[in-house]
């Protein structure tokens, strides 16, 4: 038994390899972990990852694992990265949301990206001023939302996408901020 | 070594009757195959033969089902009672003697009948004049293997190939365990067949490298080209896909599954010419990057014919609604990401859009889906035969049990087991058409909370007794939940299970899950795949080598205590084509039991079992047609080549018949011994 745990297999331990005392086959699990490869060190980082992993164990597509990957990254990267679209901008941007600490900082640095409620060019050349732009976003379940009526920590969790509306479609929807 | 039927003496030959022969090996060249061969024969004496062979075909004729069997239709309406029954007792009975009486053209016209590739292969091995007529109306050939013969020796013997299928890697490359560069090139097949069958109009391959390069070839050389279909198949990009789009006029199918395609940024999809009117099948769901969405509206648009459509996670609920107004006939649709970059109007338009689509069968995508917008799809679920949820981890069980509930038609469904038990009864309340079902894991590394366990899948079993193809992946089994489901649908064809904790007992009784999936193959007298996983003794083995009959292809994983288990399989399973087992005790001794058997399958895999390099020259000794080869990773090929010992342990080993020998283009990781 001890020759295979020194063999350079490339596996990972397993969890619950101590039921495997009792089959008594000549085989055992190595307890210990070993390299993995490269899909085993992308793991999204929960506590639970100290459950080791084994190469191409469970069998699942490498197309497919690719896939969640992609999905979970978006969804947990640290940092929260929101798209901001601005009604009329031909391109979108992204602001981190953790980098706020409440609705006036996050007012300033839409300001800051989009140039929208100072006197700007911008805004002199519309005829608009400031007060007829109205942050809003999208939450979980896809509605639009005006920013500004729930607390900061909640907004954050359930904010999925930033949008500034302009014009005829933010009046009377301007925060009172 | 002939049997034939009696013929009953005091039977009245006014209908056509039936009697059976054998044949022996008729030519020395090919491999050893006993065809069973009807005798179907007709009493009167002036019959023409082309429609007598139309009603045989057209009628459902007994004797043409009992091709499907692997046998030989063989008619004789000219002769005789008593010179049937003398052809039949004589020891040499050859049909070659009975083919003077009718055509090739009729023969042609009766193997046309024959569908399957197997039951082509065998009527083209009982005589020559079979062969040579069959050889030149084969339209469609399958390449189970791509080392296991030479594209030139395929295009020569078929030249009439329109449509070829070539197939691999091992299957076990899909979860890493195969090296990257170890092979599979599909080049040498497209520049052959661009050499040998111009004419070629459908390739399907699966597992292959395939190269920009290759796609610019089979883009230009092919003036039929129809239809594309590439499975798991990687080495390509957008460039190579930008080629096809230009090049190939008349393009029917272009259908991309789970395949790595590099993007350069290329537009391919706005390379399709505006003469391109003929698509019925375009699939790019796999690709990750953005095609231009307006040229896709005016592809969608021209091409009228267009019935399957499966977007990728690119293309937002607005371009959807844009394509689906423009494509009102699909039946088959990837839905693209369905979400909304703004939400405004896109509910209502996409309800609109797909009240329009009554003619939708198939649905799949739903990547980033938001719920409110699957309700949009209730109208067109009644008469869902297909839905592919397993791409779509953003819908939660709630709105899945909503969406299924009006699923009545439903034949098979894949999603993703945050479904969970109580999402599977409900399926199993709904869907009483199901036929295929498959259920992978939300979280791939398998870490996470339980999802499904045995109960849904009793439930599934007791609901849908149409059930016959199963993929479950799940954290728990029981003996008895496996025993009650192999009850419940004794029709299963495929059946894999994938316990997550692979050395997993069952967790009520503790022990090993031997009996429950002796109890599936005992009661499924169809099954051709089995994937096993769980605690597993070599009794597991037994009940398959003893009961598995028809299987075909078995995975093994973390199963079985010795040899035995593996020699009870090899020796059982008759219809075994192909096996593929990992971290198992099975050494020298189990793969060097029954030699012969590796010629009658198509490939053996062993990774992490006990074969030493020993048994591998051995067996390559031994069987001269097998390839057995030898992946050496890069810690292990140093200590092999200086302590080359026939003892050391081979940590992957894949051995297949062939007729080519050693492969020419073997890395140099992989020894062939």
């Amino acid at each position: 038994m001890a020759s295979y745990v020194e063999d350079t297999e490339l596996r990972l331990g397993l969890p619950g390899s101590d039921a495997l005392a009792t089959r008594g086959s000549k085989r055992s699990l190595p307890e210990d972990d070993a390299a993995g490869d490269d899909s085993s060190c992308r793991n999204g980082g929960s506590g639970s990852a100290a459950k080791a992993q084994v190469v191409g164990w469970p069998p699942i597509r490498t197309y497919r694992k690719n896939s969640f990957q992609a999905m979970k990254v978006e969804s947990e990267a640290s940092g929260l990265f929101v798209k901001v679209s601005m009604d009329g901008a031909p391109y979108l941007r992204k602001i981190d949301l953790k980098v706020y600490k409440g609705y006036k900082e996050l007012r300033e640095g839409l300001d800051g990206m989009f140039n929208c409620f100072s006197q700007g060019e911008f805004s002199r050349k519309e005829g608009c001023n400031g007060s007829e732009f109205a942050i809003t976003y999208e939450d979980k379940d896809g509605d639009l939302m005006l920013v500004g009526d729930v607390p900061w920590e909640m907004f954050i969790c359930s904010c999925k996408r930033l949008r500034i509306m302009k014009g005829s479609e933010a009046r009377g929807l301007e925060s009172r901020h | 070594m002939i049997e034939a039927a009696e013929p009953e003496n005091s039977r009245e030959w006014s209908d056509p009757e039936v009697h059976e022969g054998r044949l022996g090996p008729i030519f020395e060249d090919f491999a050893f195959f006993f065809s069973r061969v009807l005798v179907l024969f007709c009493p009167q004496s002036a019959v023409d033969l082309r429609s007598f062979a139309c009603e045989a075909g057209a009628a459902g004729n007994s004797c043409i089902k009992d091709l499907s069997l692997g046998c030989v239709l063989f008619v004789v309406p000219v002769l005789t009672k008593l010179e049937v029954e003398s052809k039949v007792r004589e020891k040499n009975f050859r049909c070659c003697g009975a083919m003077t009486y009718f055509p090739d053209e009729v023969v042609e016209h009766i193997f046309d009948f024959l569908s399957s590739h197997r039951d082509r292969n065998n009527v083209s091995t009982v005589c020559k004049a079979w062969y040579l007529v069959e050889q030149l109306s084969r339209l469609r050939v399958f390449v189970g293997n791509c080392y296991a013969v030479r594209p030139e020796r395929v295009m020569a013997r078929f030249p009439g190939m329109k449509c070829l299928t070539v197939k691999g890697k091992p299957h076990f490359a899909d979860f890493n365990l195969v090296p990257h560069d170890w092979g599979g090139d599909a080049l040498p097949w497209i520049e052959t067949a661009a050499r040998c069958c111009p004419g070629l109009e459908e390739l399907r391959l699966k597992r292959m490298v395939v190269s920009d390069e290759s796609l610019e070839l089979l883009a230009r050389a092919f003036p039929n080209f129809k239809s594309l279909v590439l499975i798991s198949c990687e080495g390509f990009s957008t460039d190579g896909l930008a080629e096809i789009a230009t090049h190939c006029r008349g393009l029917r199918e272009l259908d991309l599954q789970e395949n790595e395609v590099e993007d350069h940024g290329r537009q391919w999809l706005s390379c399709f010419p505006d003469s391109c009117t003929s698509l019925v099948s375009l699939n790019f769901a796999c690709l990750k990057g953005e095609v231009n969405t307006s040229a896709l509206e005016r592809l969608v648009a021209r091409c009228q014919n267009l019935r399957c459509l499966k977007l990728n996670r690119a293309i937002s609920i607005e371009s959807l609604i844009k394509i689906l107004a423009r494509a009102p006939n699909l039946v088959e649709l990837g839905t693209g990401s369905f979400t909304a970059d703004h939400r405004t109007e896109a509910y209502q338009n996409l309800l609109n859009a797909f009240y329009k689509c009554n003619s939708i069968r198939n649905l799949s995508g739903f990547w980033d889906a938001a719920p409110r917008y699957l309700q949009a799809i209730y109208s067109i679920c009644s008469s869902l035969t297909v839905l592919n949820l397993s791409y779509a981890p953003a819908i939660q069980v709630n709105d899945l049990i909503k969406m299924i509930r009006h699923c009545f038609k439903l034949q098979k469904l894949w999603v993703l087991d945050s479904i969970g038990d109580k999402g599977l009864a409900a399926v199993a309340c709904a869907c009483k058409e199901l036929q295929e079902l498959r259920v992978f894991p939300s979280d791939v590394y398998g870490t996470g909370i339980a999802a499904v366990t045995e109960e849904g899948l009793v439930a599934i079993s007791s609901g849908c007794p149409k059930l016959n193809s199963l993929l479950y992946f799940c954290h728990q089994m029981t003996n008895a939940a496996l025993i009650t489901v192999a009850k419940n649908c004794p029709h299963f064809t495929r059946f894999r299970l994938c316990i997550l904790d692979p050395v997993k007992p069952d967790p009520i009784s503790n022990e090993p899950l031997d009996e429950g999936f002796g109890a599936i193959v005992k009661s499924c007298k169809d099954l051709k795949r089995l994937s096993l996983s769980g605690l597993l003794t070599d009794k597991v083995f037994l009940y398959i080598g003893m009961y598995a009959s028809r299987l075909e292809m078995l995975s093994i994983a973390f199963a079985g205590e010795s040899d035995k288990g593996m020699v009870y399989v090899l020796n059982g399973c008759k219809n075994l084509k192909k096996l593929e087992i990992r971290d198992s005790p099975f050494g020298d001794a189990a793969l060097l039991e029954n030699v012969g058997k590796y010629e009658t399958m198509r490939s053996l895999w062993m990774s992490s079992c006990d074969v030493t390099q020993g048994g591998c020259k051995a067996l390559a000794a031994k069987m001269p047609r097998l390839n057995v080869e030898v992946i050496n990773e890069r810690e292990e090929s140093d200590e092999m080549v200086e302590n080359p010992s026939d003892m050391h342990r081979v940590e992957k080993m894949y051995v297949y018949r062939t007729l080519t020998g050693p492969r020419d283009d073997a890395p140099d990781f992989v020894w062939t011994f």
